[in-house]
């Protein structure tokens, strides 16, 4: 059964009310370790919203027409890993081609993103939400477009509260985790809008 | 292996050096599933288990393992113990499997898991490994089970599903809402971090 969410709902919830990183905790090592800094953290959410895109789609298609009819559905965590993998490889080869610009920006993040949970977090819910193929186009978009607004906003703010008095115990990964929180209720607060399950 | 290292990887594992709080990998699912005790715990031994027994693969064919192609190895033996997590999972505890979807195969990606593969494994044998591993996992779950104890006795009164506050108390929605994951975290860091201070020099 498909949920009847329609594309657009959906695109904007994972930006705002169930963004990935903020109310399902997804990729954040890479997030607490990269927001350090305001132009690497552009960088970082600008690839992952890119890899994200393509490897939902890439997923969803290995899922719908080779797990599902060959019943390989328990291998899933392994060829999903692999997918990804193989499509960041790709990805990084196509854009030394294309463009040496974007290459330096982005070249760098790429092989980290292998590891980011967000990444395979997405494709677990598109499994388990069983959702159609311009469901998952929306919300890989969506998602990668919510990591990457998150990760700049937070790298904004840390900047400041990098240079603000705090206790000796709570500097550093502390305050930052109580930021997030904050930053997670602000988003949370957009949910009376709309609520995707 | 000699007691005395054993001990000492115990407690560095546990408490001076612990995965969550001092070196902050694998909060994804320590966030996202400590709203509730039985979930957590559940995680919590997945993990314990994968970290162990991928712990003690890669330290029994470190030399096999040509060093480019290293990650994906590593990943791919963490993948396979993960793989039956989640088939035991779904058959003994369907439920719990549900709940915690998406996050028993996020398990891969969790850091704590890699970082020992790569920290300890790489360059030890295979029982000491073992015991690293499990001893990291156990870090792991006593710190996730504490956030998770406060979570739920605040947010549903209850704990592993048992009503333990009076009746007509107040649950805090607050508290089972991603939000309060972080601030918990948080103030578990500080404490943690305070309590290291204030003992001074590990010995």
């Amino acid at each position: 059964m498909t949920p009847l969410v329609s594309p657009l709902a959906l695109f904007f919830a994972s930006i705002f009310t169930s963004n990935i990183l903020l109310a399902n905790f997804l990729g954040m090592c890479s997030f607490i370790s990269i927001s350090r800094d305001f132009n690497s953290s552009r960088g970082l959410g600008l690839a992952v919203t890119v890899v994200l895109s393509v490897t939902s789609i890439v997923n969803w298609f290995v899922l719908k027409y080779i797990l599902i009819p060959f019943d390989l559905l328990y291998l899933r965590f392994i060829v999903f890993i692999i997918v990804i993998a193989a499509v960041v490889q790709i990805l990084e080869m196509i854009i030394e081609r294309i463009s040496q610009n974007l290459y330096m920006t982005l070249g760098i993040f790429l092989p980290l993103i292998t590891v980011n949970c967000a990444i395979l977090g997405v494709v677990l819910f598109i499994d388990i939400r069983n959702y159609s193929l311009v469901q998952t186009f929306f919300y890989g978009v969506g998602s990668g477009l919510g990591w990457w607004l998150a990760i700049v906003l937070l790298a904004a703010i840390r900047e400041k509260v990098d240079k603000a008095p705090v206790p000796a115990g709570l500097k550093g990964i502390g305050i930052t985790l109580i930021t997030i929180g904050f930053m997670a209720m602000a988003f949370v607060g957009f949910s009376g809008m709309i609520n995707v399950q | 292996m000699n007691n005395n290292s054993a001990f000492k990887i115990l407690k560095e594992n546990l408490w001076w050096n612990n995965p969550v709080f001092i070196q902050v990998l694998g909060i994804c699912s320590a966030l996202a599933v400590t709203n509730n005790m039985t979930n957590t715990l559940t995680m919590g031994l997945g993990v314990t288990f994968v970290t162990g027994f991928s712990s003690f693969t890669i330290s029994l064919i470190k030399n096999m393992i040509p060093r480019k192609v290293r990650m994906i190895i590593q990943t791919l033996i963490i993948a396979f113990y993960v793989i039956i997590v989640d088939i035991i999972l779904k058959a003994y505890l369907p439920d719990i499997s549900k709940a915690l979807g998406p996050y028993v195969g996020l398990i891969i990606t969790n850091c704590i898991i890699m970082g020992r593969a790569e920290a300890f494994a790489q360059a030890n044998k295979p029982f000491i490994s073992l015991w690293d591993g499990l001893s990291s996992g156990a870090g792991y779950l006593s710190v996730l089970l504490s956030i998770a104890f406060i979570r739920e006795l605040l947010g549903f009164g209850t704990l592993f599903g048992y009503r333990i506050m009076p009746q007509g108390f107040m649950t805090w929605t607050i508290m089972i809402m991603a939000p309060s994951a972080f601030f918990v975290l948080a103030v578990f860091i500080w404490i943690g971090k305070t309590l290291q201070m204030k003992t001074g020099d590990r010995k």
